[in-house]
């Protein structure tokens, strides 16, 4: 009989071990599912994992893993917050997509006019639209009870659909020969999200993502807000009995979800992107969700996540490219790592006993 | 008298812990046989063992003559052993029928079945209408529900584990004359408790357990309640001393206090009026559930009222959440310790600032100090003699005893203006119980006003000044505490639940 016994303290240092663990069984099971798709398995893995940092083309592939994970980093940041809360923010594509259309929007307001306060200001309405479409779940929660998961998972087709309507609506390019699509926002001098290290994929956008994650850092361990926060996601009776109003709790961390999410849009619109497509989102703000738990939703976890997670994207596609890899099969393997993380996550609490005979 | 059932050198050891050591008793036909010890000494393990929940490591048992291992409690139900447990499994959105059912192989109708408990209740003295909602019936009549389920299998042998713990002190007289008459038909009983006099009452013979260990047996009726207190703790008790303040001015007043509870089964506070004045102790006595844990939610700032209802040394602070009542001076203890007075995952010193981080200046705005949480962490393990390894120790993996010193510390060395504790040993053994005593009374000598709810009458006895009780979630009248009588706490407690079921 194999049974689990809960361990009288959760193991830290195993806690640490398991993503790499959870990585390594990925890794298994994903080459198991090429080799079943007719290819080696070994150089699929090669090519995802390998290549993009040490290979022939590593000089191109490397920025990509900084414009990649700066998203993926800075949305997963700020769910990380709510899902230690019990705040469970499913819908930061949405609040990414609001951020852009905000960010692009005061861009597109002002053109052609130069002047060094326009990036600025895109900051400001790209958190803005964030935190607005975050706060729509968050108070219907907080007012009537209602259940954050659906509201904000279905406002991502909401934002969606209002992405589609401005691509080919209010932000069309009146240039741009009846396509759908705004300008590009990239030849734009005074709202192009340029690099802050000439060639190195590192833009504003990820250099945000490594200063959310120090002030991230500080928040959890060093300021009572962050305590409250991990308070109420271990025990919810004892965080109000300390004095923590959840509904302001639900407030703050949705907002500021919102907010990271819908700056991550506005750098992406502003740099890598360049402008408002009907496709403009790929999945950031789900993927994202993946990489806070990948993270154990601690920030710099999170930004060694990001970047894996980024290698992911990048590795599969060069794999899709060189070796006619289907693309769902990268999305099986990038949902594989969230399912043997949760799955080797059970070792840190409880340990695996083994014993000849019947059970007690 | 023949023996029923033979105990010979049972052996139960969990990772870290010998639950039970070698232990060996019997028990009688027709014999109340009290099992006494302190709460961790092992008593729960020895009864599931003899009831089939969990299998011993080493030793046998013999019943009525052949080897009895029973591997699941459907085994030992069929041999003829039934158990009441303190806490009861049953539903409460069901009639009484309907959970009596629920616990049979091959339930009859549920008309023949009514008919069946209600001659079981007639019979043996337990008034107890079938077709009633469990969610609407008291605690005392719940665990009738949970005897007459297992009267109902005619059992030779009948565990009953901590069964007082929710009566008042009438319903313990009905439970015991049904308890006397079960012995006068033959049957054996298992009683476990930690109340001396009860057993003294009831019990034929006792074994005491220590730490695991069968320390003694004794006759109850041939000893003194404090020789068996001595074997059970195994050393002296101190008794919490305190000397006659005369009471100062008003600190605490709650006026027409009403409040809906929170939870569909809770009890809604109806109407509480009372004043605590510095130096006193007010104790608060009521059966399980009559309102406790609504009360200190509403005194705690968790459950908010119209401002006037709760007044801090004059202030109105009714509306006021848990946050500012503490910057106040107003602190409380809940009964819950794991979830609610402390995280269970977080370390000691997380769980010193979940409430001193304002008042022991943990906290610069709002940015936290590691280091003076620790501190404090560790003044509370060291003033409170709390066991454990370090104060970076997760809160869960305390004994509740220890756990139940340090929450109850961490309120007391905030130097509280006034101190609200529910069951405040609830679960701790008799020498950390007199400490938190102590430290009660030290507290309302120092000026401070305190209210102690608990379910133990001995405890509020020993340290309250005035005295009342909590009835369906309203107050009795407001009592001097030297010189009542156990018959008017019970009549204050609402005497016995559902009485007059029996009479209609």
């Amino acid at each position: 009989m194999i049974y689990l016994e809960k361990r009288p303290q959760p193991a830290k240092a195993l806690s640490y071990f398991t993503p790499v663990l959870a990585v390594l069984i990925t890794m298994v099971a994903g080459g198991l599912l090429f080799a079943v798709l007719g290819k080696n398995p070994v150089e699929a893995i090669r090519t995802i994992f390998w290549d993009p940092v040490f290979g022939e083309f590593a000089f191109y592939y490397r920025p990509q893993l900084l414009v990649k994970g700066g998203p993926l980093i800075l949305i997963a940041l700020g769910l990380s917050l709510g899902f230690k809360a019990g705040i469970w923010n499913i819908g930061a594509e949405g609040q990414y997509i609001m951020g852009a259309v905000a960010g692009a929007g005061v861009a597109l307001a002002l053109y052609p006019l130069e002047a060094w306060w326009i990036f600025p200001l895109m900051i400001i309405a790209g958190a803005l639209g964030g935190w607005a479409w975050a706060m729509i779940p968050a108070l219907l929660k907080v007012k009537f009870g209602t259940n954050e998961i659906l509201v904000s998972l279905m406002l991502v087709y909401v934002a969606e659909n209002f992405l589609k309507a401005m691509a080919i609506g209010a932000m069309k390019n009146p240039e741009g020969f009846g396509f759908p699509g705004s300008r590009n926002l990239q030849q734009y001098p005074s709202a192009h999200n340029t690099e802050v290290i000439a060639g190195s994929g590192m833009h504003w956008g990820v250099a945000a993502a490594f200063i959310a994650a120090i002030m991230g850092y500080i928040l959890l361990n060093r300021h009572m807000l962050g305590f409250q926060i991990r308070l109420t996601g271990e025990a919810p009776r004892a965080a109000r009995f300390s004095g923590v109003n959840p509904g302001r709790l639900v407030l703050f961390c949705m907002g500021t979800a919102g907010a990271l999410a819908g700056l991550a849009g506005m750098f992406e619109v502003a740099g890598p992107a360049g402008q408002i497509t009907t496709g403009f989102n790929v999945g950031y703000g789900f993927t994202a969700i993946i990489v806070a738990f990948l993270g154990r939703l601690h920030p710099f976890g999170i930004v060694l996540a990001g970047l894996l997670m980024a290698l992911t994207y990048i590795g599969g596609e060069a794999a899709q490219s060189t070796m006619q890899l289907p693309a769902a099969a990268i999305q099986v393997f990038q949902g594989m790592l969230l399912f043997f993380l949760l799955a080797v996550d059970v070792l840190t609490n409880y340990r695996i006993r083994i014993t000849l005979g019947e059970a007690a | 008298m023949g023996t029923l059932l033979e105990i010979v050198g049972l052996t139960k050891a969990y990772p870290g812990v010998v639950a039970n050591d070698d232990v060996s008793f019997n028990i009688g036909d027709g014999e109340v046989h009290a099992l006494l010890g302190e709460n961790g000494a092992g008593k729960s393990t020895l009864v599931k063992m003899i009831y089939g929940l969990v299998k011993p490591d080493q030793g046998e048992m013999v019943f009525g003559g052949t080897v009895y291992e029973p591997s699941e409690p459907q085994e030992a139900r069929a041999r003829g052993v039934a158990m009441v447990f303190q806490h009861f499994s049953l539903f409460d959105a069901l009639n009484v029928a309907e959970n009596v059912a629920l616990g049979m192989a091959e339930p009859p109708k549920t008309g023949e079945l009514a008919e069946k408990i209600r001659s079981v209740s007639e019979q043996y003295g337990l008034p107890l209408d079938p077709w009633r909602l469990v969610g609407d019936l008291s605690a005392g009549e719940r665990q009738r529900v949970e005897i007459i389920r297992c009267l109902l299998q005619d059992p030779k042998l009948l565990i009953m584990d901590e069964p007082t713990s929710v009566l008042t002190p009438q319903e313990v007289e009905i439970l015991f004359a049904t308890l006397r008459k079960l012995k006068a038909e033959g049957t054996s009983i298992l009683y476990i408790s930690h109340k001396l006099e009860e057993i003294r009452s009831l019990c034929d013979e006792a074994t005491i357990l220590r730490l695991g260990k069968k320390v003694g047996t004794c006759t109850p009726r041939e000893v003194t309640a404090a020789q068996m207190a001595e074997m059970m703790v195994g050393s002296e008790l101190h008794r919490p001393e305190r000397e006659a303040a005369t009471p100062g001015e008003v600190r605490l007043a709650l006026k027409d206090l009403s409040v809906p509870s929170p939870s569909q089964f809770g009890t809604s506070l109806k109407n509480i009026t009372l004043e605590v004045r510095a130096g006193e102790v007010l104790g608060l006595a009521g059966v399980a559930g009559n309102g406790q844990d609504e009360l200190l939610a509403a005194l705690s700032g968790e459950i908010l009222s119209a401002s006037g209802m709760v007044s801090l040394d004059g202030t109105a602070i009714g509306n006021k959440g848990p946050a500012e009542r503490r910057r106040r001076g107003l602190l409380t203890g809940p009964e819950e310790r794991l979830g609610h007075a402390a995280a269970p995952n977080m370390t000691l010193t997380e769980n010193a600032l979940l409430t001193g981080a304002e008042r022991e200046g943990m906290m610069s705005s709002g940015f936290l100090k590691w280091g003076k949480a620790r501190d404090f962490a560790a003044a509370i393990i060291e003033r409170f003699d709390v066991r454990t390894p370090g104060t970076e120790t997760a809160a869960r993996a305390l004994s509740g005893g220890n756990l139940q010193k340090f929450v109850i510390g961490r309120e007391v060395m905030q130097r509280p203006e006034v101190l609200v504790v529910n069951q405040p040993t609830w679960g701790v053994d008799a020498a950390a119980a007199a400490t938190i005593r102590q430290a009660i009374l030290d507290l309302a000598a120092g000026g401070a006003a305190v209210v102690v709810i608990s379910q133990d009458l001995d405890e509020l006895m020993e340290v309250s000044d005035n005295f009342a009780a909590l009835n369906e979630g309203r107050l009795s009248e407001i009592k001097p505490a030297k010189g009542l009588s156990m018959e008017e706490i019970g009549l204050m407690m609402g005497g016995v639940h559902g009485m007059e079921v029996a009479h209609a």
